[in-house]
């Protein structure tokens, strides 16, 4: 961070004013001509909370997604549809017992068995050739979408929000002083509030994990180069079977999440694929940091326009992407 | 980069011998010379379901698949927007020329609409060439699947100009010379003159000495660039070629459904473009057109086929995905790579054979 500032002291100076105009209007009351000019407060805050919420579910199909790229630089094209068969086991399992939380631990189980079941049966087998493996996954999600749409129907499907996490909560935020000179606070769902922590807690954990454990040391050096790592006698197929499996979870565990406070449907798939593809392009293929960001980018810039520019907001998205590949075609935080 | 390892491997030779020969390959094969002939007379075997519904929509879609295959094949892109450029191509035919939607539609006459929608979609698709040029491999693949998309979601929401989700309806076709050339006769034969056209053009390109220099770009760029080549500059003209093809293919498609709508530009239907190429095989330009008619076929028939083994019929996709997996799994070149292989494994049980090359 120092060595940002000193390397460009103007850019830093724009991001810390930029920075501090984002939390100025987030903490203070609106005077009324800037709620004349661009709408009301409590649609900003609204559409600033879905965004960073939205950025956190991004964040955990697209952190399994890049993990699994970085270590084996295999991009799996079937990581949509392995979002939405975690988000179907979840249903049917917060369905049949009512339990939201059990719903979350057997998606990721079973997701990381489809993990675990592709990396043996059809990755290792052509390790090393990038474009096959691409097409394969092509052809599993091709495969997968249509046994899901088989299996499931094209119908909608929402998971139960558990009774402790339905309702809004008051937030120290606010928006509006009444003409009484009562402050009107903001209210915001729990449920996503909860979520998007816990996937802050997931990401944490996750850079822990890399940073400071055993495991993830050989993961990173996998990353650095698989090879020279085989070489020094790490069992490296069990290490991609973890990964892949714990990858594969995560976009389960993203299922769930995504199956509760949007719905599930055929299409999700794509929808997924494409978001966690654009996150990855934005932020870095490989880096975990670099999904997080992405993902925080990517979130805001499609809730807040579709908010302000609702015909072009998917438009946005794309521009920041195009915008990425023509400065920096590595992504905002790959290291190459 | 097994795909593009493996096209190298079977070029190559081919290419030597077409020039040494100096000749189109076409002239001394006889199994061309009876397609050719059937092509031509198809009007007097098939009726108008079986021209129109197969043979024509064979060639349109096997000319779109052509532009992946130049692109896979000589440059080693594999990009999953042509079917984007050529849905923009259709759009803008759509919107420049005459069609239902009168407020849209700005009713230019088919001759000045065409070029204008061809033009547009070349810039088009140069540009997301230029975007993709500066990343290499499967990233290539990444960013061409998120201009699709992007551009399908784009479409969706955009009233003013790609009228939403409904799309543009009851397109102009074109009228002169005293013929209506959406008729199903002429209509098979102008698709047949386009996609002849695109496919002979492929070929000549190949071995033009811009397609050997795309071809030793695709090899080995690094040395391409040693050597004084603008590596960048050919992959970005290969894209504007590639677009080019796409583009007319577009404009047959809109012409043949006479409708376009965000559906036909669906991030599915993108992927479809490349199991196409990829089942025919991306080695050479005939490919496409033999994955074409196998996609055909599977779509039309397999709902009754499968009915008629007491299955599903709606399990369509199912059989594609599976089919493409096993082609992907078993032959790295498609349904000629298999041809070939068996062609081969016949050749080497005569005696004294010296082996066929090894494919894997």
């Amino acid at each position: 961070m120092s060595r940002f500032v000193e390397r460009h002291p103007a850019w830093a100076l724009i991001a810390i004013i930029a920075i501090a105009m984002v939390l100025w209007l987030i903490f203070a009351v609106w005077p009324p001509g800037l709620e004349e000019a661009i709408g009301r407060k409590r649609i900003f805050l609204n559409a600033l909370f879905n965004g960073i919420t939205l950025g956190g579910l991004y964040f955990l199909v697209a952190s399994g997604f890049t993990l699994i790229f970085g270590l084996m630089r295999n991009v799996n094209l079937a990581h949509g549809s392995l979002y939405l068969f975690g988000g179907y086991v979840g249903y049917a399992i917060s369905a049949s017992t009512g339990s939201w939380i059990l719903s979350f631990i057997v998606a990721f189980i079973l997701t990381a068995l489809v993990g675990v079941l592709l990396q043996v049966i059809v990755f290792r087998r052509m390790e090393g050739q990038d474009l096959r493996q691409t097409m394969v996954t092509i052809g599993l999600s091709i495969v997968f979408a249509d046994l899901m749409l088989w299996a499931c129907g094209g119908d909608f499907y929402q998971i139960q929000t558990p009774n402790w996490l339905i309702g809004p909560v008051e937030l120290p935020l606010v928006t509006a002083i009444k003409s009484s000179g009562e402050p009107v606070y903001l209210r915001y769902p729990l449920v996503r509030l909860v979520i998007f922590i816990s996937s802050v807690i997931i990401g944490v954990a996750m850079w822990l994990a890399l940073n400071r454990t055993r495991i993830g040391m050989i993961i990173r050096a996998g990353v650095d180069d698989r090879d020279i790592l085989a070489a020094t006698g790490v069992r490296i197929q069990l290490v991609f079977v973890l990964v892949f499996a714990f990858g594969a979870g995560l976009a389960g565990i993203a299922g769930v999440v995504g199956g509760t406070f949007q719905s599930l449907s055929p299409g999700e798939d794509i929808r997924f694929l494409l978001a966690s593809l654009v996150v990855v392009i934005v932020g870095g293929m490989g880096s975990i940091p670099g999904a997080a960001l992405g993902a925080l980018i990517i979130g805001l810039a499609e809730q807040l326009g579709s908010v302000y520019i609702p015909t072009y907001a998917i438009v946005v998205t794309f521009l920041i992407m195009v915008l990425v590949l023509a400065i920096r075609p590595q992504g905002l935080l790959a290291r190459r | 980069m097994s795909l593009a390892h493996d096209a190298r491997v079977a070029v190559r030779p081919a290419t030597m011998a077409q020039r040494a020969a100096r000749t189109w390959p076409e002239v001394n094969n006889p199994a061309a010379w009876i397609v050719a002939v059937i092509l031509l007379i198809m009007p007097l075997i098939a009726s108008g379901f079986f021209l129109i519904e197969i043979f024509a929509t064979t060639l349109i879609l096997g000319t779109m698949a052509l532009s992946l295959m130049f692109l896979a094949g000589y440059g080693g892109m594999v990009s999953l927007m042509q079917l984007t450029i050529a849905g923009f191509s259709a759009y803008m035919v759509a919107v420049f020329g005459v069609s239902g939607n009168a407020n849209i539609s700005l009713g230019w006459p088919w001759w000045l609409a065409v070029p204008m929608a061809l033009a547009l979609a070349i810039a088009f698709g140069t540009l997301g060439g230029a975007l993709a040029v500066r990343t290499e491999g499967i990233y290539t693949i990444m960013i061409t699947l998120a201009i699709g998309a992007a551009f399908y979601y784009f479409t969706n929401q955009n009233w003013a100009i790609f009228n939403g989700h409904t799309g543009i309806n009851t397109v102009a076709t074109p009228h002169f010379w005293g013929v209506n050339w959406r008729a199903d006769i002429p209509f098979y034969y102008l698709v047949l003159a386009v996609a002849a056209l695109c496919y002979f053009a492929v070929e000549y390109l190949s071995r033009a000495p811009f397609g050997l220099a795309l071809q030793g770009v695709r090899d080995n760029p690094r040395r391409m660039a040693a050597l004084g080549f603008n590596v960048n500059a050919h992959r970005i003209a290969a894209y504007a070629f590639a677009s080019f093809v796409a583009a007319l293919a577009g404009v047959l498609q809109v012409w043949n459904y006479r409708q376009i709508s965000p559906g036909s530009v669906s991030v599915g239907a993108c992927i479809d473009v490349l199991i196409i190429a990829v089942v025919g095989g991306i080695t050479r330009p005939i490919g496409p057109f033999i994955g074409a008619l196998i996609f055909v076929l599977l779509r039309t028939f397999a709902l009754d086929f499968l009915v008629r083994l007491g299955l599903d019929g709606n399990r369509f996709r199912l059989l594609i995905g599976l089919g493409f997996l096993a082609i992907v799994f078993w032959s790295s070149d498609g349904v000629i790579g298999l041809w070939q292989r068996w062609r081969q494994s016949q050749r080497s049980n005569a005696p004294s054979s010296s082996g066929g090359r090894h494919h894997g």
